[in-house]
């Protein structure tokens, strides 16, 4: 077995009293203090999160843009300088190898992607390049990331940071230096439905930042570390797709209701195939579904219609926001309209749940 | 915190405390630690036989269901019924406030079991 990696906050972890768990063979924080307190915390003030683990390749060569259109569904070329895009990666028959997030700077183009999917995705990479001059380097090694999520994010990052967080449009980035040295980016993404920022800087400056941040805001404690569990709960409410539940090479973008990340216009490894998916219907589609009772339903759990299967769960949790249980899961496309009736097979006790439109969560404007 | 001496453990990580006839029965800190923060906790019905090495009973946290075994056949005369409005109790005081049923079990023999010693042993 390979040895377990660690982020260079991996001493900041342990250093709070983190429960670490094996995450994709990186050594994470499962939680500090408890996964509800922690879901809490983001969806009232602020929390940071340890997101090192996920992958950062950069691409460089004259040829990096037209490779990535080729590897990504989305339309890069309407992103503009200083801006991201999510996007999938998909195989030849349409199915997901990844959901990343693809950022334009001026002399480079750099991806983000799930720590799962790191290695398959470089080998991917490899056999996609027939002799295109680009050059793929993976800075997952060199550099660090955090996201700061919650609705006091911006007021945090305001303390500490040289320009304001309002600068920044959603789905963009910028990069920054602090005190003429230490340059960081920041982008205004995230992953539980809150305002917030995702920042990546270099390893060096990892440890210093995480206390710079925990320290800015002074008495006030806006901002305190989450882990990997209440990203998961936030990310659920927030109707996020996670790689291994929702999405995955058995399954395409479309029926997971990504289509907007989708351009069947644009020519790109798996568009083909996607375009038949289109053109025949979609058979199954990515619903959420509020469940009866206090027992949450639990990926792979059949979803039933009048006794009959029609589909399987591929997330559920109780919702800490709203105090019930809620699920994420692929059904019969005839049975995707809110508002439909069906139950889930809880081991062995069929529980009805209701087809509810995603998010389940919003943040309130 | 460390499993108490009073209480005999199982590998599946419920304790069982003797006292006469009767067995309480809940799961460990260790256990606790493991699922996280629990959201519910399914228990049998006052009156319900249960044989030993069977599970009892289900046990949900924010991240997974897990099932509950008694170590013991047995009679259950209660559950714990503040489980229901208040779930948490099992994280706040696994060892007190969150037990999870008492069980009519007279001359049952607990020494099979893991002692206080062994089990904190294993799972510090």
């Amino acid at each position: 077995m390979a040895e377990i990696k660690h982020t260079p906050f991996y001493d900041f972890h342990v250093k709070c009293g983190a429960k670490m768990v094996d995450f994709a063979g990186w050594e994470m924080p499962l939680l500090y203090k408890g996964i509800i307190a922690e879901h809490e915390h983001t969806r009232t003030k602020a929390s940071i999160f340890d997101v090192s683990h996920m992958g950062r390749l950069k691409f460089t060569g004259k040829d990096a843009e037209a490779f990535l259109e080729r590897i990504c569904t989305r339309n890069l070329a309407k992103g503009a300088v200083g801006q991201s895009m999510y996007s999938l990666v998909c195989n030849e028959a349409g199915g997901v190898l990844d959901d990343v997030i693809v950022s334009r700077f001026p002399d480079h183009l750099f991806m983000v992607c799930n720590a799962s999917n790191r290695e398959k995705l470089l080998g991917w990479f490899e056999k996609q390049k027939n002799g295109r001059n680009v050059n793929i380097e993976d800075q997952t090694f060199s550099t660090a990331m955090v996201a700061i999520q919650g609705p006091k994010a911006a007021e945090v990052l305001d303390s500490v940071l040289p320009d304001p967080l309002s600068d920044i449009k959603r789905y963009h980035f910028q990069t920054q230096r602090y005190m003429m040295m230490i340059s960081f980016t920041v982008f205004r993404s995230g992953y539980t439905g809150e305002d917030g920022a995702e920042i990546v800087c270099g390893n060096s400056a990892a440890a210093m930042a995480v206390n710079f941040l925990l320290k800015g805001d002074g008495e006030h404690q806006l901002l305190q570390p989450a882990g990997l569990g209440a990203r998961d709960t936030l990310r659920m409410e927030a109707g996020m797709p996670l790689y291994g539940h929702e999405l995955g090479e058995n399954g395409d973008p479309l029926s997971a209701g990504l289509g907007w990340a989708v351009d069947l216009n644009k020519d790109f490894i798996g568009a083909a195939a996607l375009r038949k998916i289109q053109q025949d219907g979609l058979k199954q589609k990515l619903v959420g579904l509020f469940i009866d009772g206090p027992r949450a339903a639990r990926q792979d759990m059949t979803v039933l219609k009048d006794g009959k299967p029609v589909g399987k769960v591929t997330s559920g949790a109780t919702s800490p926001t709203l105090k019930r249980c809620i699920a994420m899961a692929y059904v019969d496309a005839d049975c995707a309209a809110a508002g439909t009736v069906l139950s889930v097979d809880i081991r062995g006790n069929t529980v009805a749940a209701t087809v509810t439109p995603l998010p389940f969560y919003k943040r309130p404007k | 915190m460390p499993a108490p001496a009073d209480r005999r453990y199982s590998p599946s990580h419920e304790w069982h405390k003797q006292d006469g006839d009767i067995i309480t029965i809940g799961i460990t800190q260790f256990a606790v630690d493991e699922l996280t923060d629990v959201t519910y906790v399914d228990l049998p019905a006052k009156g319900k036989q249960l044989s030993a090495g069977k599970s009892f009973g289900e046990i949900e946290s924010v991240k997974a269901t897990s099932e509950l075994y008694s170590a013991i056949a047995g009679e259950v005369i209660e559950a714990n019924a503040a489980l229901k409005d208040d779930p948490s109790l099992v994280n706040q005081d696994p060892y007190g406030k969150g037990w999870m049923i008492k069980v009519k079990a007279p001359g049952a023999d607990l020494s099979s079991l893991l002692s206080a010693e062994q089990y904190n042993a294993k799972h510090s």
